[in-house]
């Protein structure tokens, strides 16, 4: 048995791995080199294990590639994974995330895109289909850009039914029963600074959401400011930050195993995007929001360097590992459910994502 | 009608390892160039060019020496014997 850990950065993808259940990481790369990978995605659902990279390829272009032998061949289709049909008028701009579907939906892998945009495949990533329901949607036209564009950056795949939630900057939360149409605005509670109040019904930047590992329904969101729990599958928001040295910031990680916990990276402000006294710490609740920890063992005393949406992850072990990878090109990896860090990698480009996967 | 292409070495392995391409338009423009060159090399193809038939914002692509960006963009005309060569632009960090 043995963990891999990709990391996607702003000049390639490298693959680190630990044989002794992730006390020390081997680091393989760069592969992709000089591309930007702002997305990855683990599939170890086939007998190999399918890493999915969502690559800008400098001057040339955004598509989805993939490898089925940890790096050494990465192959596209000739038209390109994902292609907006000629009717839409649209161009792909940045895929932001590629997330495999769950063992019971083999083959399905589901893509975030920019311009807001939600795909699906059926053939582990090969090629996707755009998600017309959500493209279509009337709200569309007037989900605003975030800072880093605008974009579909989360997809949810309920486990066990077709609900699919997917969050983005900055049309908030949706959600649709089926996956494909009627989405519906999920932010009631998500306030939104920057917008006149009340908030609104959409429009709310949520930068990251991850459901618990007790129910699927109950949701945390990592919010431009504000760090909210659904217990409702996003129907109704209510704020968790209290405890929190600061509510904006990135990722928010819940552990697919323990219920209740759930870790965010907290950063002072929007317009001040460094932890909190330039201390780089992850804060962990372990009672789905009431309290939060501050953890930092292994993490540098002194940090003025952010971590980004896709730049954490957890993973599947037990206890549950967490990843985190920073501006500065670090990566901390914690096989303790966050109690101490080791340090997978320094120096890279900027961390733009990461994810884990335990290898059969 | 014959245009040739001329491509930066990094995207010679997507045509095959050639720099040098000769290319029959399906239409005497630039975008019809592309679209021939789409059925040879379709990955080449998109690098160069988004699905949405715009050229990539910092691909530059020149018709006998001249950037058609400051022509007609994809519907610069092309004719027979042109020099069509394609370079990135100055970008990057």
């Amino acid at each position: 048995m043995a963990d891999l850990l990709a990391i996607g950065t702003r000049k390639g993808l490298w693959l680190a791995r630990s044989d002794d259940d992730r006390r020390t990481w081997t680091l393989d790369g760069p592969h992709l080199v000089a591309q930007e990978v702002a997305a990855v995605g683990l599939d170890v659902r086939g007998a190999a294990p399918r890493v999915l990279a969502g690559v800008q390829y400098g001057h040339w272009g955004p598509t989805v590639t993939w490898s089925d032998d940890l790096g050494r061949i990465w192959s596209e289709t000739d038209e390109g994974a994902i292609r907006f049909p000629a009717d839409t008028g649209a161009a792909l701009a940045r895929v932001w995330q590629l997330r495999p579907d769950v063992a019971a939906r083999p083959g399905v892998v589901w893509a975030g895109c920019e311009p807001h945009s939600l795909w699906r495949s059926e053939d582990g990533g090969e090629s996707f289909a755009l998600v017309r329901g959500l493209w279509d949607h009337p709200h569309r036209p007037t989900w605003e850009p975030g800072g880093g564009g605008g974009a579909v950056h989360t997809v949810l795949p309920h486990p066990t039914a077709d609900r699919v939630v997917v969050a983005m900057s900055a049309g908030g939360v949706y959600a649709s029963e089926d996956g494909r149409d009627g989405w519906a605005p999920r932010n009631s509670g998500i306030t939104a600074p920057f917008l006149p109040e009340p908030a609104p019904e959409y429009g709310q930047c949520v930068h990251k959401v991850a459901p618990d590992a007790g129910d699927p329904d109950r949701l945390y969101a990592q919010n431009h400011f504000g760090v909210f729990r659904s217990d409702d599958a996003g129907v109704g928001w209510t704020s968790i930050a209290a405890g929190l040295p600061a509510d904006f910031g990135f990722p928010v990680l819940a552990s697919p195993r323990t219920p209740g916990t759930a870790w965010v990276v907290p950063l002072v402000a929007d317009a001040d995007r460094t932890p909190p006294g330039g201390r780089l710490r992850v804060h962990r609740t372990r009672d789905a929001g009431q309290s939060w920890t501050e953890l930092g063992a292994g993490l540098p005393e002194a940090s003025w360097t952010a971590v980004l949406r896709d730049a954490a992850c957890v993973d599947e072990g037990d206890p549950t590992g967490v990843y985190v990878g920073t501006r500065d090109g670090c990566v901390y990896a914690s096989a303790d459910e966050g109690d101490t860090f080791t340090t997978v990698a320094q120096h890279l480009p900027d961390v733009l994502c990461v994810r884990a996967a335990r290898l059969p | 009608m014959t245009v040739e292409v001329v491509l930066p070495g990094v995207l010679a392995d997507l045509a095959g390892g050639e720099r040098r391409l000769r290319v029959d338009p399906a239409a005497p423009t630039v975008a019809g160039l592309l679209d021939a060159l789409a059925a040879r090399h379709p990955v080449l193809e998109r690098r160069i060019r988004d699905e949405a038939g715009a050229l990539r914002r910092f691909v530059n692509v020149y018709v006998d020496g001249d950037d058609v960006r400051f022509s007609a963009g994809a519907q610069t005309p092309v004719h027979d014997g042109a020099v069509v060569q394609v370079l990135p632009s100055v970008a990057g960090g």
